[in-house]
């Protein structure tokens, strides 16, 4: 299906989303890179010359650095884990016999349909506030003293609620493919007599290590840049700024460009170095 | 993996299954009853589930203090906008790689794909300053164009792997029967591929409807949409549980409701056509 | 017309060179059947007449005009694909109006031709249906139907009856040889069956890894086989190929005779072995004769029922007027 002149239709056909994605990617780069080497200060003087690489060691010498790296692995490993993990165990659940699946599916479906402001909010107000907040009730009623979620127990609370948007979307693709797994397959391994466990670890565990592949990248890139869950709820405090937020409150909040952009140059590298290290392994699985 | 079970195992799956189904789902519900409540009763001690005096208060009040209909309109032109303009550069490079494979396009949709991972505050700062000098800080233009541009990888890949279900066989036969390039994609691809297209346009409608990043930090007043305008609930209003739920119900019921009209296309649509 | 001309044309996917330089001429109006094992380059080269695929060198001419460098859609063919490839979006009506609405026909013409095509090929019942409510002959008919209207200079045919089943195949057959009795334009058939070759051909091109290894009608293949893999590949059942002492009595390196050309005799015949399984079809009988001490198995044809099974002696008498005659090259003496 390959001639001369479709090929050189597909590079034209080709350009304009390869363009725009090589100029979206970039002219902004190369700007970030640029301010990175100035002392820039748009409210105090603006571009006040060239800086070396005075922005990049203040970055990683301020205090808050290693937290935030600290804290944005632990919120993507510790949603990816949970999602993963309650992913499957309801993607089987799902899979059995049952009155009403449909709907079933639609109402663990519908966390995703939520904006990621809303169910911050609504977390943040509604469930968590440690006055009357629906949790606060519960502890009361139970005889415990409410807890401030987000001061006292700021960052499982974000993964809480990260984790509750990322769950259906885990899910449903698990429960495809639980659902394409051929089931003479499983009934083979009864047949060998594989007690129940066995036939999980040995048969569904490996069938599904595509789909969670999937999950995993794609989830990756969404969780490396969750913003708003955190804008909403502490902005950034109590422990729970992420390097993105960071990079976010030296540019917008005390305007400090310079510094700012040698914090994104750095989130472009760490970025880089997980988007390598997943590519290899979407690469492998995408031929399939 | 159907296979007959007992009644009496059905009957343990199903309520299991429900359980954890409403639990999941509660959270919505729970904001969805309580803005009909009035402000007392959202706080009330201990919680009222049903029985409160179900009111439309919140709603008016809510809408009186901004202007929700704009706020809609400016979500809908975007998120519709940015889908749209995304599918028309996505389709012809989708097609490229599905249908003229060369030994770099695994390599060129894995870059595309890599591009969404950059940090998108990395760049704030550069593209607020291209967006004061082109004149499009809090415009509607503006955003469709970057939203547009952070779900092209996504539509792109999501087409690819659509467009790869379609032998390649009969885009021959569209060749040997005399349509052109444009007439192939027009008549005899797009057409076999609504489905594809379909749920590819509605998962993007959708993150680009929730999208929060850029859609909070590039407008002001006239293009804010209801992302923006829900954030406005952060603080102190957030205190006051029926206006906060009402505002929230508002911003979420288009896309629930559109979300559940298309349940199937999404199912699709949501594995990003990479799991069969 | 419908004269098609192929001069010294080669074509390599990358390194590999699938087809060493060739040269080829099919007659307007030909029935012309490639045929071959799998991956002998018959349907490569098919795809290089269609244009769906550039030839590397050389040149391709359709009606003594250059066609090189045309795209598919500029040669004026039309094509029959193994899976018929039809659009599963549109009515049947649709898929065969389909080449014309492209040729930017108008809609009362393109209405009559389909009508016409339909009622050619019984298929004006189906008109309003979709692919996907037909049964598998009937797709393959609305395939060569949106092949026909065209009224193309010649018509591809790709493997078309590899998805049918075997009673269905032999009906297509014969109504696509009607077909080209009553079009008379030049037919290029794709096929690894050398029974459909035999049947429908008017000239065959057996190929082997893209080499044109013999071409000619039907007939002079099966009298007059150019080497021994034209002598095994046409012909049902094979051709026995013996080498070593027997051959060399009739001063070959390699003999050929056929099943057919084989008697049965009730005592000394010339060869003798056991017969290994009989096949008792009733009009013929098929023996497979092993330690006949020629080859590991001697097919032979026996008109009518013959009473001999497994385990029997069996005694032969070859016809040598209708023996073949190889050198060490393999080429016929």
């Amino acid at each position: 299906m390959a001639t001369k002149a479709s090929r050189s239709a597909a590079r034209v056909m080709m350009a304009p989303a390869v363009i725009l994605l090589l100029g979206w990617m970039l002219v902004p780069l190369i700007m970030t890179l640029w301010f990175s080497f100035r002392k820039y200060l748009p409210l105090r003087g603006g571009d006040l010359g060239f800086a070396g690489f005075d922005n990049y060691t203040r970055f990683v010498t301020s205090s808050a650095f290693w937290p935030a790296v600290q804290t944005t692995l632990v919120i993507v490993l510790g949603v990816l884990a949970i999602t993963v993990v309650f992913g499957v165990l309801l993607a089987l659940l799902l899979d059995q016999p049952m009155w009403g699946q449909g709907v079933v599916r639609i109402l663990v479906i519908a966390p995703f349909f939520v904006m990621p402001t809303v169910s911050a909010l609504v977390w943040k107000n509604m469930f968590m506030d440690p006055v009357n907040g629906l949790f606060a009730h519960l502890w009361r009623f139970f005889g415990a003293d409410p807890v401030s979620w987000l001061s006292d127990a700021s960052l499982p609370s974000i993964i809480m609620i990260v984790s509750w948007q990322w769950l259906p979307f885990a899910t449903l693709i698990l429960l495809t493919a639980v659902q394409s797994l051929d089931s003479e397959q499983l009934e083979a391994a009864e047949m060998d007599g594989a007690p129940k466990l066995k036939r999980f670890f040995y048969i569904i565990l490996p069938h599904l290590s595509r789909a969670m592949t999937v999950v995993i990248l794609i989830q990756t890139i969404f969780l490396l840049a969750i913003f708003a869950e955190i804008f909403v709820t502490t902005g950034g405090a109590f422990g729970t700024r992420t390097l993105s937020y960071l990079i976010f409150q030296r540019v917008l909040e005390s305007q400090n460009v310079g510094l700012g952009s040698a914090g994104g140059v750095y989130a472009i590298i760490l970025a880089n170095i997980v988007a390598i290290f997943l590519m290899r392994i979407v690469g492998k699985n995408l031929d399939a | 993996m159907a296979r007959a079970v007992s009644p009496r195992r059905k009957l343990m799956n199903t309520t299991f299954a429900w359980a954890i189904g409403l639990l999941i789902f509660f959270p919505i519900l729970w904001t969805i009853l309580t803005s009909f409540k009035t402000e007392a009763q959202a706080i009330a001690s201990p919680p009222i589930f049903l029985g409160f005096d179900w009111t439309l208060e919140n709603y008016s009040v809510v809408m009186e203090r901004s202007n929700y209909g704009r706020f809609l309109w400016n979500s809908i032109i975007i998120a519709g906008g940015s889908t749209i303009l995304g599918c028309i550069i996505a389709v012809p490079a989708a097609w490229s790689m599905a249908f003229v494979p060369s030994k770099r396009t695994k390599d060129i949709l894995l870059w595309m794909l890599s591009t969404k991972m950059l940090p998108a505050v990395g760049v704030l700062y550069p593209i607020y300053l291209l967006f004061i000098q082109m004149g499009l800080l809090d415009s509607r233009a503006g955003l469709v164009i970057v939203l547009m541009l952070i779900n092209l990888p996504i539509i792109i890949w999501m087409l690819y792997t659509y467009f790869k279900e379609i032998p390649g066989e009969i885009l021959e036969a569209a060749r040997m029967d005399g349509a052109g390039l444009k007439e192939e994609l027009l008549y005899v691809l797009t057409p076999m591929a609504i489905p594809g297209i379909a749920s590819t346009l509605l998962l993007n409608f959708i993150l680009a409807w929730n999208e929060a990043f850029w859609t909070l930090n590039l407008t002001a007043a006239k293009a804010a949409p209801l992302t923006a305008f829900i954030a406005s609930y952060s603080s102190p209003e957030g205190l006051f549980f029926a206006k906060l739920s009402a505002a929230s119900t508002m911003a979420i019921a288009p896309i629930l409701i559109l979300g559940w009209f298309s349940q199937k296309q999404l199912v699709r649509g949501l594995t990003f056509g990479a799991v069969k | 017309m419908g004269q098609i001309q192929l001069k010294q044309v080669t074509k390599s996917f990358g390194e590999t060179q699938v087809i060493p330089p060739l040269d080829l001429t099919i007659q307007d109006g030909e029935f012309t059947v490639f045929v071959g094992p799998s991956g002998c380059g018959k349907s490569t080269l098919l795809r290089l007449i269609a244009g769906l695929e550039d030839i590397t060198t050389g040149h391709i001419e359709i009606d003594g005009k250059d066609a090189t460098d045309l795209v598919p859609a500029k040669r004026g063919l039309a094509m029959v694909f193994q899976s018929y490839a039809l659009y599963p979006h549109m009515s049947v009506r649709k898929n065969i109006a389909f080449p014309l609405k492209m040729a930017k026909l108008d809609p009362a013409e393109i209405n009559r031709r389909v009508e016409g095509a339909a009622s050619v090929l019984n298929l004006t019942d189906y008109l309003d249906r979709r692919p996907g409510q037909l049964s598998g002959g009937q797709r393959q008919r609305v395939a060569i139907g949106r092949a026909i209207v065209r009224e193309p200079a010649a018509f591809l045919f790709d493997e078309p009856l590899s998805n049918l089943d075997a009673a269905l195949r032999v009906g297509m057959r014969m109504e696509i040889s009607e077909l080209h009795k009553k079009l008379d334009t030049t037919m290029i058939y794709v096929t690894h069956d050398q029974v459909e070759a035999m049947t429908m051909a008017d000239k065959i091109v057996v190929l082997q890894a893209g080499v044109i290894e013999q071409v000619g009608s039907p007939l002079e293949l099966y009298r007059a086989p150019r080497n021994t893999f034209v002598a095994g590949f046409i012909g049902s059942p094979k051709m026995n190929l013996i080498e070593g002492a027997a051959a060399t009595e009739h001063g070959a390196h390699t003999i050929g005779i056929r099943p057919e050309h084989i008697d049965v005799v009730e005592d000394g015949g010339t060869w003798q072995g056991t017969v290994g399984v009989a096949e008792h079809l009733g009009s013929d009988t098929f023996f497979h004769i092993h330690n006949t001490g020629l080859a590991e198995t001697i097919t032979v044809r026996a008109i009518g029922d013959v009473s001999l099974t497994h385990g029997d002696t069996i005694h032969l008498n070859p016809r040598l007027d209708e023996m073949h005659k190889f050198g060490a090259d393999g080429l016929r003496l």
